[in-house]
C-alpha cells in the first residue's frame, strides 16, 4: 500500500514536471516573441533587447527553466502584462471564486447523484431506472452553453426571478450564484449517476446480495448495510476525476455568466497573450487535476480491501 | 456482438453485415430514436441548399421576431439574428459546419489514438512506457484548458480546430485500444499471423484491429457527441470558425448580447446542438445495450 502511494505521488510529480517543461517551451521557447508580448507591440528592438537582457533572457534555455521552475515552486509568478499587476495578486481572489463555485456545484452533485444512481440500479429496468438514465443522458448531452441559454431564458427572460450575470459588482450576492452553479450542475450530475448506477447494478447481481434477499432480510437493510458499501466505491473515483471536468466548465459557464473566477481569467489571459497568467492558470489547473486524480488512484486502493490487503 | 467470436469472414458481403447490423439496431428503440435524430441532422446537412429559405450569410432585416414576414414575402420562420441574417437558415446551414468538422477531428483522433494504441499494447516494452506517459501528461490537463491555450496560440481556424481536437483526444482513445490490444494480442490467430510471418504493423492493423471494433463503435459515437460539444463551446467562447460561416456555437456567441431581449436568437441553434448530441448518445447508449445482451 505504501509502495502503490510511493510511486503514485512519484507519479504525479513526474508529470507535472513534463507538463512544465511543456509548458515552458510552448511559450518560452522564443525570447523575442514573450519581450514582444510584455512590451507591446510598438516596442522598438532597441527597448526588446534591454528588456530580455534585464530579465536574463539571454541565459541559455535549461538555466530559464530551471530558473522559471524555481520561481514558481517559490510563488514567484511573474507580472501580469493586462492588470499591471504580480500574477498572485490577480489570481488568488479568482481562485477563491472558482472554488465557492465548484464547492458549490460538488455539495449538490455528489448527493444528487449518488441518490439517484442507487434507486436507479437498485432496481434494474424498472421505470424509475429508465426514467433516470434517460434523463442523465439527456442533461449531458447538452452542452454546458446551451444549459444556461436555455435556463436563462426561463428563468431570467420569462420568469424575470434570477439575475442575468454574475458579475457581483456591489459585493459577493449569493443569488448570482444559482444559475452558474446549476449549469455545472446539470451537466455534471449525470455522468456521476450513471456511473453509480452500473456500479450498484452490478453489486446487485452478486452472491451475496441474493443470499441476504433469499435469506429474508428486509429489502432496505439489503441496501443500506450490505449493497451500498461495495456499491459506493466506485462512485468515488468517478467523483475525484470529475474536478478535472469541473475545471472545463467553470472557462464556459464563467464567462456567460461574466463571474470573476479562474476560468474567465484563463480565456482572458490566451485571448490577450498574457503569459506568465496563462502559465500560473495552467500549472494550477493541471496541479488540481493530477492530485484528483492520484487521490482518486489512492483513495479506490484504501477503500476497496481487494486491493487494501494485497 | 463479443469481441471473440467477431472473425471476418469474406463470404458474407457488405450490404449482408450492413442489413444485419440494421436488424440489430431496431431491437433497441434507444439506438432507434438516437439514429433517427442522426439521420434528420445528416439530411439537413446534405440538403441545406434545397430547404434553407435563406443563404445563412445574406442580411435582410435585423431583429425580425420568429413568424415575421420579410420585404420579398418569405417568412423568418425562427426570426433574424442582431445583423438581420435569418436564424433559421443559419441553424440548417450551421449543421454543415457541424457535422463536417465533428466527424473529421474525432477521426483524425482516431487515427492517432489507434495508431499509438496499437503499437503500445503490442509492441509493449519502451514503446508502451513512452506512449502511456506522454498520453498521462496530456490527459492530466482538464480539456477545456488545453483547447483555450492551443486555440489561442495557433489562431482559430477549422485545420487548429480538427488539429487541436486530435491532440486532445487521441491519447484517450490509446488508453481504450491499447486495452483491448494488451488482451487480444495473446490469441491464436496472432500467434497463427506471426508463426507465417506476417510483420508487426500488419498483424496489429489488419490481424488485432478489426476484432477491437465492437467497443470502439460505442466510443465513436460518444466520442463524436462530446466533439460535437468542443466545437459548440469553442464558438461559444469566440474560439470557433471564424465569421461569417454560421456555426451553431458562433451564433451563440454573435448574439449573447441581446440573449436577454430576443431569446429566439440563441435558443435555436442551442436546441440544435443539444438534439444532435442526444442522439449520439442514445445511439451509444442503445449499441451498449445491444452488444451486451448477445
Amino acid at each position: 500500500m505504501l509502495i502503490l502511494i510511493l510511486r503514485r505521488i512519484g507519479n504525479m510529480l513526474l508529470i507535472m514536471l513534463a507538463v512544465s517543461l511543456v509548458l515552458f517551451l510552448l511559450l518560452e521557447i522564443n525570447g523575442d516573441a514573450v519581450a514582444a508580448k510584455v512590451l507591446g507591440a510598438f516596442s522598438t528592438d532597441e527597448q526588446r533587447r534591454l528588456w530580455l537582457a534585464a530579465n536574463g533572457y539571454d541565459d541559455p534555455l535549461y538555466t530559464r527553466y530551471f530558473r522559471w521552475l524555481s520561481g514558481f515552486l517559490t510563488g514567484n509568478l511573474g507580472e501580469s502584462i493586462t492588470f499591471q499587476a504580480p500574477v498572485a495578486e490577480v489570481l488568488w481572489p479568482r481562485l477563491q471564486n472558482t472554488i465557492v463555485l465548484g464547492a458549490l456545484t460538488m455539495a449538490v452533485v455528489i448527493p444528487l447523484s449518488l441518490t439517484l444512481g442507487v434507486i436507479a440500479g437498485m432496481r434494474e429496468s424498472s421505470v424509475t431506472d429508465r426514467v433516470i438514465s434517460i434523463g442523465s443522458v439527456l442533461t449531458t448531452s447538452v452542452p454546458e452553453f446551451a444549459t444556461a441559454v436555455f435556463l436563462s431564458a426561463i428563468f431570467v427572460f420569462l420568469l424575470g426571478w434570477l439575475p442575468g450575470t454574475s458579475a457581483m459588482i456591489n459585493g459577493f450576492d449569493p443569488v448570482q450564484l444559482i444559475l452558474p452553479v446549476a449549469v455545472l450542475v446539470i451537466y455534471d450530475f449525470g455522468y456521476v449517476t450513471r456511473m453509480t448506477r452500473a456500479s450498484m447494478a452490478e453489486v446487485m447481481t452478486t452472491n451475496y446480495i441474493r443470499t441476504a434477499i433469499l435469506k429474508g432480510l428486509p429489502f432496505r437493510r439489503v441496501i443500506t448495510r450490505h449493497a451500498l458499501r461495495n456499491a459506493l466505491i466506485a462512485p468515488f473515483t468517478v467523483i475525484m476525476l470529475q474536478i478535472n471536468w469541473l475545471l472545463s466548465g467553470v472557462i464556459v459557464v464563467e464567462f456567460f455568466f461574466g463571474y470573476k473566477g479562474f476560468g474567465s481569467l484563463l480565456l482572458e489571459a490566451s485571448l490577450n497573450q498574457d503569459i506568465f497568467v496563462i502559465e500560473a492558470c495552467t500549472m494550477i489547473a493541471v496541479f488540481v487535476a493530477v492530485t484528483t486524480q492520484t487521490l482518486a488512484d489512492i483513495g479506490y486502493g484504501f477503500l476497496n480491501p481487494r486491493i487494501r490487503f494485497q | 456482438m463479443s469481441v471473440a467470436e467477431d472473425r471476418h469472414s469474406p463470404a458474407v458481403s457488405a450490404f449482408g453485415q450492413a442489413m444485419r447490423s440494421f436488424t440489430l439496431l431496431r431491437e433497441s428503440l434507444v439506438a432507434m430514436i438516437g439514429t433517427g435524430i442522426v439521420v434528420f441532422w445528416a439530411s439537413v446537412a446534405i440538403f441545406a441548399p434545397v430547404i434553407a429559405p435563406f443563404t445563412g450569410t445574406e442580411i435582410v432585416v435585423p431583429f425580425a421576431m420568429p413568424g415575421d414576414v420579410a420585404p420579398d414575402g418569405r417568412v423568418f420562420w425562427l426570426g433574424t439574428d442582431a445583423l438581420g441574417r435569418d436564424v433559421l437558415s443559419r441553424v440548417i446551414w450551421g449543421s454543415r459546419t457541424v457535422l463536417l468538422y465533428a466527424p473529421l477531428a474525432t477521426f483524425a483522433a482516431y487515427a492517432l489514438g489507434i495508431v499509438m494504441g496499437v503499437a503500445a499494447g503490442y509492441l509493449r516494452g519502451w514503446v508502451d512506457t513512452a506512449l502511456s506517459f506522454v498520453s498521462n501528461a496530456i490527459l492530466s490537463f482538464p480539456v477545456m484548458v488545453l483547447y483555450v491555450i492551443i486555440i489561442t496560440s495557433v489562431g482559430a481556424s477549422a485545420l487548429n480546430i480538427v488539429l487541436a481536437v486530435t491532440f486532445a483526444s487521441g491519447p484517450g482513445i490509446m488508453r481504450i485500444v491499447r486495452g483491448l490490444v494488451l488482451d487480444l494480442r495473446n490469441r491464436e490467430y496472432v500467434a497463427a499471423a506471426q508463426t507465417r510471418g506476417e510483420g508487426a504493423w500488419y498483424i496489429m492493423l489488419i490481424e488485432i484491429l478489426p476484432n477491437a471494433r465492437g467497443p470502439l463503435i460505442v466510443d465513436v459515437c460518444l466520442r463524436l457527441g462530446y466533439v460535437t460539444i468542443t466545437i459548440g463551446a469553442l464558438g461559444f467562447l469566440g474560439l470557433g470558425l471564424p465569421p461569417p460561416n454560421p456555426d451553431w456555437g458562433g451564433m451563440v456567441s454573435e448574439n449573447r448580447a441581446f440573449a436577454t431581449v430576443f431569446p429566439h436568437m440563441v435558443i435555436f441553434p442551442c436546441i440544435a446542438i443539444s438534439s444532435f448530441v442526444l442522439g449520439l448518445n442514445l445511439l451509444a447508449d442503445g449499441l451498449r445495450e445491444i452488444s451486451l445482451r448477445d
